[in-house]
């Protein structure tokens, strides 16, 4: 009696977890096919001259386009020196943002003293520093990394800073009670207990990375993929500025994901 | 450590405690007298907001008193000595570590790196029903089980003197009887001196030896009452006919 119960509530199990897949599966299917369907529809515009292909490119004009940049080598020139300075950059900004972070955490009375500096650095939209940077650091990378440096540094500062803060009264007493001094309150607790707020900076850092590198190569640049972007638009070749974006693209969510598993693998719960 | 003998393990001596804040100052405590001998539980017991927790913080130290001394086994407590064991109201076991690794926690903190300590501290989890969960982490224990590891890891630099925060009072009614019970069994069986803080008269009887009484802020001791139940542990003692009659008697001395 009791067991013909429990199987029947299994069965019932059984087409629950189906149902479930069948919707994740649906769910797939519609991304793919929601994709295809607006290149299709784009292909279609541009094939049909309902609208100029010269303003509005066409899914195959960019796949050419991408495949010539691959050919003469230049792509991998221009990928490789965004990419080199986003990561340039979001190492720095991470790495001085924690430290400044860590440095804040520590005094109060320096953290009292340099926030308002801090609420304007915040606030100044950077890209109003390009000829200050452009005059310091010169047209190379340099100012380009710079850049996204300065994009990012506040908003690891920041994030990181709360996380520190954010560690449970209640545990630093406990640890003060058992004699600690402040670095080994920083390592057994405050440290450990902020990872999850340092794999949050790291995902905001990739997107601020992103934005700084591109727009510091907009300002001022010789190669990249925003010298690409900026180069096409001036030339009218709509090809060129979508591949390009197109790229930007893959690039952004590729460096996203290794973050993603970070989180999944260190954060428990 | 070299303790006086004929010391009483705490001592307070007409301590007291004025806080500063950017509103004013607040007399905390006023005269504080009382000593706790080796080996007893004193539960200390007062209304709300009377200053209970910032006894425990002049016992162990964090705090210093505005008048008066307080004395460890004849002088000064000291911080970072290992001389007194925190517990609090919540087990504040790091989710991050192992049952096992927080147990270590005061032994790494005190940079205590013999083998017999770490071994002690292992053998006690092992004697009060830890051993099998030393690999878990804290997410994966009850709520009995979690204080229970809390009170192991406060025992693992074996202190001199227990500081318990009203360590019971964010457990559910039922689970609250069964770890008052499993501590008091602990700490007597390891012979341990306790100074327990709690709002809660029956859990002040059930558990100590003596019971302080403090007045609403300022605190002061109003009354002190030696129970002589010995060693019954809890549960026997609420069955017990004096019982009520403590009750009564603390209550009306709380409210009076």
């Amino acid at each position: 009696m009791k067991k013909k119960a429990i199987a029947a509530v299994s069965a019932e199990h059984k087409r629950y977890l189906k149902k479930l897949r069948r919707e994740d599966g649906v769910v797939h299917a519609a991304r793919i096919g929601l994709l295809l369907l607006l290149l299709g529809l784009w292909e279609l515009v541009a094939a049909m001259q309902w609208v100029d292909p010269f303003i509005i490119s066409s899914p195959s004009r960019i796949a050419r386009t991408i495949g010539e940049l691959a050919a003469d080598g230049s792509l991998f020139y221009h990928v490789g020196t965004t990419l080199w300075e986003t990561l340039a950059g979001f190492a720095i900004a991470v790495g001085l943002g924690t430290g400044i972070a860590l440095a804040l955490w520590w005094s109060e009375r320096a953290r009292r003293v340099l926030e308002p500096y801090i609420v304007v650095l915040n606030s100044l939209p950077k890209i109003a520093l390009g000829p200050v940077i452009i005059i310091w650091f010169g047209t190379g990378s340099a100012s380009i990394v710079f850049m996204t440096v300065l994009v990012g540094i506040i908003v690891a500062t920041l994030n990181m800073l709360s996380g520190f803060l954010a560690a449970d009264k209640n545990k630093i007493l406990l640890l003060t009670s058992m004699g600690a001094n402040k670095w080994q309150i920083l390592t057994k607790l405050v440290l450990p207990s902020s990872l999850p707020d340092f794999i949050g900076m790291l995902k905001v850092c990739v997107g601020m990375a992103w934005i700084g590198s591109i727009m510091g190569e907009y300002i001022v640049s010789k190669a990249g993929l925003g010298y690409l972007i900026v180069y096409g638009g001036q030339v009218f070749r709509l090809d060129l500025v979508m591949a390009a974006t197109f790229i930007l693209c893959l690039l952004a969510a590729g460096m996203y994901a290794p973050v993603a598993l970070a989180e999944r693998l260190l954060v428990k719960k | 450590m070299n303790k006086r003998t004929d010391a009483p393990a705490l001592e307070f001596a007409g301590v007291s405690l004025t806080y500063h804040t950017k509103q004013g100052e607040t007399l905390a405590a006023d005269g504080l007298d009382f000593a706790v001998r080796e080996g007893e539980f004193v539960a200390v017991i007062g209304p709300s907001g009377c200053g209970k927790t910032t006894l425990l913080s002049l016992a162990a130290g964090l705090l210093k008193p505005t008048r008066g001394k307080v004395l460890v086994y004849g002088a000064p407590p000291q911080r970072g000595t290992g001389q007194f064991g925190y517990m609090l109201q919540r087990d504040e076991l790091f989710p991050w570590r192992t049952v096992e690794r927080n147990i270590r926690l005061p032994l790494e903190i005190g940079r205590d790196r013999a083998p017999q300590s770490a071994a002690r501290a292992l053998a006690l989890a092992e004697k009060y029903g830890l051993g099998g969960f030393l690999k878990q982490y804290p997410g994966q224990l009850s709520g009995g089980m979690r204080q229970r590891a809390a009170l192991i890891r406060t025992l693992a630099a074996d202190p001199d003197i227990l500081l318990l925060d009203e360590p019971f009072s964010a457990l559910d009614y039922q689970t609250r009887l069964n770890v008052c019970g499993d501590v008091c069994r602990i700490i007597r069986s390891e012979k341990k001196t306790a100074l327990l803080v709690t709002h809660d008269i029956s859990e002040a009887i059930s558990a100590a030896d003596r019971v302080l009484v403090l007045s609403a802020r300022p605190a002061r001791v109003v009354a002190a009452h030696a129970l002589g139940f010995g060693d019954a542990p809890p549960l026997q003692r609420r069955e017990d006919a004096r019982f009520a009659g403590w009750f009564e008697r603390l209550w009306k001395e709380l409210n009076g």
